[in-house]
């Protein structure tokens, strides 16, 4: 399929500001928690102080006793929830087994595990209450501790996912060979909105909830299938998403709780998460274990490759994702073997974190790559040119678009990487070690199922709808955008609306795919828009009676009749010429499964420490980006995704890790204090840069996912650089000073 | 202590629930038999419907006098209260956001008497007298103040639920003169956790409003 693009690339305007900004810099953007709603409620959650075993007594009497509190609820007491009890819970995300029933019985899973929910006047009396729930446990010996248990591996489903392309083992006999163990610690997304919800019953079957959810609709789904209620009967609102990085992508079991508080009270109940209940409710990414071989040629051609991935999931659910995968089809290499296992701990679930998978995977592989090209004495960059793959080799097909090797140079020649002394531990600035590094990120493109609507008034007013959420990209903004290029009407007259479950289906946010499925149903619906208007012009503009609907060409809000240019009519006019105050046209827009093409985006990350020899403190100096995400839509969204993908990676490369005490099961480090993110002071300028061609068949704006593919890669290309600075590998994340003294 | 013991209460804890008890019946009976000493009729209704909490409720309120974005506020809060929870919960002032709720992310920021205070770390019944300015009140009407435009301009935000706590700390940040060069903004702004990771373009808006030279 080729399509037309709409963007004239070299007249593409300067990129226009949010339009949401100026609603996020006064304050007046209203996010999950902050919705006025009458006689609202506040829920604390208790959660469980043991992490494997089951509830001997619960004590709630106090708690009731507290002044203002009105219910207190527990799996004694809780309303049922009729989807807990028809086979399974139905609040699931794309994971395997069951997922926590919140308030269902008295068994333990995890520690944090929400166990009783209190309901009060006010915050501060929530908080109280719920401080006086007292619980004894039957407690049972728990497993959290991957490293101890790592005997327990197993596939995930029970079946193996081994991948073997040529001879598993050929890397072992190359050359030149490396073999290491690389390691990437539980990271946790902590947006800066905690997870809140408000839940109000409008009537015993009719729900509406202010939600921080990264989809709407799969929330409304969630909700519609745990009560037994239908579609119309739950409203789903989510306006503004304080962030979410995966961890709103699913409904959570606070979720339900607060549903569950609001049917018991009879009020509308408020549950706002403590930064502490971020860690043990909403997931994380999961640590991974990742042995990885890699031989080659004396010259640099890569002759095997073997990628073994360990990570944890829950008791009660399944949760895997791709770590191995770009290993398949990121290299031209014959040999090529995964593996990858999960271990079942006495912990919450883990879930999808930006760049699920690939993060985690790429550490590794573009570690290996890099430690292979010291080994050969070869430019890390030669060697990833002499192995450029040009086709996938993983399913023997070409890429929708493949630019990397543009990326390369581009990200090359701009942080100078040519140079640099390539000797390790040769470079100095002002007595710190300085070093380069670079990496490769991938993700998986693709374009699925969305609907939207755009309605034209007589006043000029375009509102376009979808049910989709924005958590951050900017997705409001890149919509006006697409529709307004497609229609052929000024930005400043369209509106874009969303988070509200109750518009034509939008999908979820989330693996980079927005802009690909959202903006492909605004573009149908534009060209539907234009299509019935043209309709509309030969049935009552003059001039355009006898003309027929190929004779029309739509140009900057006007109808022109092709074959006389003189005659032409205004949207607006059209409406008038019809009586008409406004129309309104609805469009789906369908997933492409294109089984002729493998569609993927790509980055590249280059980057340069300084690292003080004394202390051991490693400072990202500078960083340049380049992604190949087809084409850009909007520069300056765009380069905030990149710049925000690369901040996180200096989070994942040099500060982020969930600490578990293993003897409670429990975490010591779950505020901002002691989980250590990047601030200002740790950022440096980042450059960030777009190939900027577009894919010719994922979808008409060529435009390919850019989320994920800002974080993939960027840790490995801080440890590179930390090696090219200081002679020393670090394989175990994050880079902290203990591992450089 | 075995993994299967939860913390001991620091107080015995019947003790601790008498004790709180005790207090509220004290309150409540006092305050009802005041009431009933001047107007009986009225208030023994009032009482049958559970005005007893109310007023006990009541005297465990404290009056405060605050002006916020301009304007005054006599209002009575519990001491527990945060200056953040009064202006979220009680206000509607919902622009000033919870990120952690214990002063370690900046979400929270506003000035207290024009200085950037953490709103979560301050209990409202200690701003008595004070002034307060929150995102709300920065711009002037539909007029919006020079960091709101440079934040829109240089896209110093993504999802922008950290926005007006970074917005409120980068112009005290520029008020203190600590925005003379880049490296001295990142320091001065990093006590405000933005996880989208937009420092980079927050740190070339502030550093154009600080070039600027407006009076902010």
């Amino acid at each position: 399929m080729e399509n037309e693009f709409f963007f004239n690339y070299d007249t593409m305007p300067d990129p226009m500001d949010r339009v949401d900004g100026k609603m996020k810099v006064t304050g007046a953007a209203k996010y999950a928690s902050e919705h006025p709603v009458e006689d609202v409620h506040y829920g604390v959650l208790v959660g469980s102080t043991i992490a494997r075993g089951v509830i001997k007594n619960i004590d709630t009497k106090a708690a009731e006793r507290a002044p203002g509190v009105i219910g207190v609820l527990t799996y004694l007491n809780s309303p049922k929830v009729p989807g807990y009890d028809a086979g399974g819970n139905p609040v699931k995300g794309r994971t395997t087994g069951q997922p926590l029933r919140v308030f269902y019985d008295e068994v333990i899973y995890f520690n944090g595990q929400p166990i009783a929910l209190v309901v009060a006047d006010t915050f501060e009396r929530a908080v109280h209450a719920a401080s006086l729930v007292r619980t004894q446990y039957d407690a049972e010996k728990h497993s959290t501790d991957i490293n101890a248990n790592l005997d327990k591996a197993v596939y995930p489903r029970g079946r193996s996912n081994d991948y073997t392309r040529g001879n598993a083992d050929a890397y072992k006999t190359a050359p030149v060979k490396i073999e290491a163990e690389y390691i990437v610690p539980v990271e946790v997304h902590l947006p800066m909105e905690l997870h809140s919800i408000i839940a109000k019953w409008d009537a015993e079957d009719k729900v509406t909830v202010y939600d921080k959810t990264q989809g709407v609709k799969s929330t409304q789904r969630s909700i519609m299938q745990a009560f037994k209620l239908p579609e119309q009967n739950v409203q789903v609102y989510a306006p503004f998403v304080g962030g979410g990085f995966g961890s709103a992508l699913r409904t959570w079991p606070h979720e339900i709780a607060a549903l569950l508080g609001a049917k018991k009270t009879g009020k509308p109940v408020k549950l706002v998460l403590g930064r502490d209940q971020m860690f043990t409710m909403v997931g994380y990414r999961p640590y991974t274990i990742q042995k990885f071989g890699i031989g080659a040629t004396a010259d640099g051609k890569i002759i095997g490759m073997s990628h073994e991935a360990i990570s944890q999931t829950s008791t009660y659910e399944e949760f895997t994702e791709g770590t191995v995968n770009m290993t398949r089809f990121l290299y031209d290499v014959p040999n090529v073997f995964t593996r990858y296992k999960i271990i079942p701990l006495d912990v919450s679930t883990p879930t999808w974190m930006r760049g699920p998978g690939e993060a985690t995977g790429s550490f590794a592989l573009e570690s290996a790559i890099d430690e292979l090209a010291y080994a050969l004495n070869m430019d890390p960059l030669e060697l990833r040119l002499k192995n450029y793959a040009e086709t996938d080799p993983e399913k023997n097909r070409p890429f929708s678009s493949k630019f990397l090797k543009d990326a390369y140079q581009l990200g090359a020649d701009k942080i100078g990487w040519y140079k640099r002394n390539r000797q390790p531990r040769s470079m100095q600035e002002n007595g710190w070690l300085a070093g380069y590094g670079m990496s490769t990120g991938t993700f998986s493109a693709s374009r699925g199922n969305a609907s939207a609507s755009a309605r034209l008034s007589a006043d000029g007013k375009l509102v376009i709808q979808s049910a989709v959420a924005d958590s951050g990209p900017g997705t409001a903004t890149v919509m006006t955008q697409i529709a307004s290029e497609t229609v052929g009407w000024p930005a400043n007259k369209i509106t874009f609306e969303l988070g509200d479950s109750s518009l034509p289906p939008g999908p979820t946010q989330g693996g980079s795919t927005t802009t690909s499925t959202e903006g492909s149903a605004v573009h149908a619906v534009s060209v539907a828009l234009q299509k019935k208007l043209g309709e509309l012009a030969i049935k009552a503009s003059p001039g355009f009676s006898n003309a027929k609907t190929e004779d029309l060409v739509f140009d900057n809000g006007k109808v022109i009749l092709s074959t006389n240019k003189t005659t032409t009519v205004s949207f607006t006019d059209i409406l008038k010429h019809n009586s008409l105050n406004q129309v309104e046209v609805t469009s789906d827009s369908k997933s492409l499964n294109d089984q002729k093409y493998s569609m993927y985006s790509f980055s590249v990350h280059f980057v340069k420490v300084l690292v003080n020899p004394l202390t051991g403190v490693v400072k990202v100096n500078r960083a340049v980006s380049v992604a190949d995400a087809g084409r850009i839509v909007n520069e300056k969204t765009a380069a905030s995704q990149i710049i925000g993908g690369v901040t996180g990676g200096i989070g994942m490369a040099l500060m982020e890790e969930g600490i578990l005490d293993n003897r409670y099961g429990r975490w010591i480090n779950n505020n901002f204090a002691d989980y250590h993110v990047p601030v200002s002071a740790d950022v440096p300028d980042i450059d960030s840069l777009f190939v900027n061609k577009p894919d010719p068949i994922i979808n008409p704006m060529g435009a390919k996912g850019m989320g994920e593919i800002a974080l993939i890669g960027f840790a490995a290309a801080v440890t590179n650089a930390v090696y090219h600075a200081t002679g020393k590998r670090i394989r175990s994340l994050p880079v902290t000073l203990d591992k450089l003294i | 202590m075995q993994p299967d013991q939860q913390p001991p209460c620091p107080h015995e804890e019947n003790a601790c629930d008498h004790k709180h008890d005790d207090r509220r019946t004290f309150l409540k009976k006092s305050s009802f038999l005041a009431a009933v000493a001047l107007t009986p009729a009225p208030l023994i209704k009032a009482a049958e419907k559970k005005a007893d909490e109310k007023i006990a409720a009541y005297f465990e309120t404290v009056p405060v006098n605050l002006e916020i974005n301009g304007k005054q506020h006599s209002l009575k809060v519990e001491p527990r209260t945060t200056l953040l929870d009064l202006l979220r919960e009680q206000l509607d002032l919902t622009g000033t956001k919870k990120g952690c709720d214990w002063g370690q992310c900046g979400a929270c920021t506003v000035h207290v008497n024009g200085k950037r205070v953490l709103s979560c770390l301050s209990l409202a019944v200690m701003q008595d007298g004070k002034k307060i300015t929150t995102i709300e009140g920065l711009a002037s009407g539909e007029q919006l103040h020079p960091m709101q435009e440079a934040f829109i301009k240089y896209d110093g935000f993504q999802c922008g639920y950290c926005t007006p706590g970074q917005i409120m700390s980068a112009v005290a940040c520029v008020r203190e003169g600590h925005a003379h060069s880049e490296d001295q903004i990142r320091e001065y702004m990093s006590g405000n956790i933005c996880r989208c990771g937009a420092y980079r373009n927050i740190v070339d808006a502030i550093s154009e409003v600080n070039k600027g030279g407006q009076n902010i």
